[in-house]
């Protein structure tokens, strides 16, 4: 049994939340470069231009990348030979968004009630899933989420007979429903199978693979690699001005489900791509 | 991209006139920003006929909440929002003379034929380039709904604030169009 003081945890999501905002990965610069060279649309290269700007002046001047400083979801890993002491888990995790938003001059984006709409003024509440694993250590994941990709994702609970073709168009169709609102150049994560909500969960995991990574099983990589071909034939381009580069990578996450069922979620990402981790 | 044109707030019929889609604009002068909740109490005013809190006569809003300033700057990062949330109250405001939005996404018909009728146009920005947007603020204020936080209206004096027209006062769309001339489905 390994103790982990929960302030040790503030402090980590504090600066999660900073350094996930300030500092786009390395894995999301490097295919903006891949695109700008495939990019045909003029206006295209140009957005794809500002955008890689627009990433080294929030480096440099320690300043978010865009506005919209997200939803602050965090998955944890605990090992199961962890005892959290000092405190509430939740409310450390809560009290590290807190601070990080507040020091980060990260703006404040969550209301209390989603039919009254009152800032709670701290970007509190977090999301938090927890996933019980071997080990002694504490893995966090800080992902936050921005309003406009999130809006454009979808849960579809299709029919089993729908099959593999069913998925591509509804992927397909899901990002070309979707236009310039999701801030393109796009992440597409979709998940395939478990319940309603499993599916939902695992589409927005597959967000946090790097940008490039490819499904393990190449039955799935060769299906993402399709996705994103078909994708970036649409046409939307770069903010949606025109152009082939309207998806930076598809990542696909699957699970068992049950026989009367085939789920499929698509979770937008726009190519403000932020998860930050560490492991106390 | 067409032609970089420089132009200055208030918006005068001339000067909207004179944009088509696809042109690269540099705007300078005041923009409002204003979204989801401003909106919504910006068009309950109008609905109880009471006096609007700024006068949108040849104005622009920009569909944006900025990150909070740090220290010695004007604005924090600030990008726009989508802005087909902002369809329900924006014919409105174009009644009342407002003559240009900034946002990102595409607009339903009706905010397209109102821009027709009142001759207004809808310039797209960069969604997430908002680091780099933010170097076009040199002042900002609240003026208006402070409680809504993010969300409170604010003008803004910008320099060459960099948008395209998305939509013009003729019905055209860059969108539609854009996507058009590079689509291979």
């Amino acid at each position: 049994m390994r103790e982990i003081e929960v302030s040790k945890i503030t402090e980590a999501v504090k600066t999660l939340c900073i350094d996930a905002n300030y500092y786009l990965g390395k894995d999301v610069i490097d295919r903006f470069q891949q695109c700008l060279a495939k990019e045909e649309s003029p206006t295209g290269r140009e957005v794809l231009n500002k955008l890689l700007e627009n990433a080294e002046i929030a480096r440099n001047e320690r300043v978010p990348l865009c506005q919209d400083t997200g939803f602050a979801v965090v998955f944890v890993e605990l090992g199961q030979d962890v005892h959290l002491v000092g405190g509430d888990f939740s409310e450390a995790v809560a009290e590290g968004v807190r601070q990080g938003y507040e020091e980060g001059y990260l703006r404040k984006s969550i209301v209390s009630d989603p039919i009254e709409r009152k800032n709670t003024g701290d970007n509190t509440p977090p999301i938090i899933h927890t996933e019980i694993v071997p080990g002694d250590r504490l893995k966090i994941i800080l992902a936050p989420k921005g309003g406009g990709s999130e809006n454009m994702s979808e849960v579809k609970m299709m029919a089993p007979a729908a099959g593999v073709e069913g998925v591509k168009s509804f992927v397909v169709d899901r990002v070309r429903r979707s236009g310039a609102n999701p801030c393109p150049p796009v992440i597409v994560g979709v998940g395939i199978g478990g319940t309603f909500e499993k599916c939902a969960q695992i589409a927005k995991k597959a967000l946090l693979r790097p940008v490039g990574s490819k499904h393990p099983m190449k039955y799935y990589a060769d299906l993402e690699n399709e996705l994103l071909e078909r994708i970036n034939r649409l046409g939307i381009g770069p903010v949606g001005f025109g152009g082939n580069c309207t998806a930076l990578a598809v990542h696909i996450e699957v699970h068992p489900c049950h026989i009367a069922s085939f789920p499929v979620a698509v979770n937008m990402q726009c190519h403000v791509s932020r998860h930050k981790e560490a492991i106390l | 991209m067409a032609e970089t044109k420089r132009i200055d707030t208030p918006l005068s019929d001339a000067v909207v006139r004179d944009l088509k889609i696809g042109d690269s604009v540099l705007i300078s002068g005041i923009i409002y920003t204003g979204r989801d909740s401003a909106h919504k109490r910006l068009v309950e005013a109008l609905d109880r006929e009471d006096d609007l809190p700024v006068n949108l006569d040849g104005q622009i809003i920009y569909y944006a909440g900025p990150a909070p300033a740090k220290p010695g700057k004007p604005i924090g990062s600030i990008g726009p929002t989508t802005s087909y949330r902002m369809d329900p109250y924006a014919p409105r405001l174009m009644a009342v003379g407002l003559k240009g939005m900034i946002g990102k996404g595409n607009r339903n018909e009706e905010v397209v034929e109102a821009m027709k009728k009142y001759k207004a146009v809808y310039f797209g920005a960069i969604g997430g380039a908002a680091a780099l947007m933010a170097k076009a603020v040199k002042t900002a204020e609240i003026v208006a709904y402070e409680d809504l936080g993010p969300e409170a209206i604010r003008r803004l004096r910008v320099e060459d604030f960099p948008a395209v027209v998305v939509n013009d006062c003729y019905g055209g769309d860059l969108y539609t169009e854009g996507m058009a001339k590079y689509s291979k489905v």
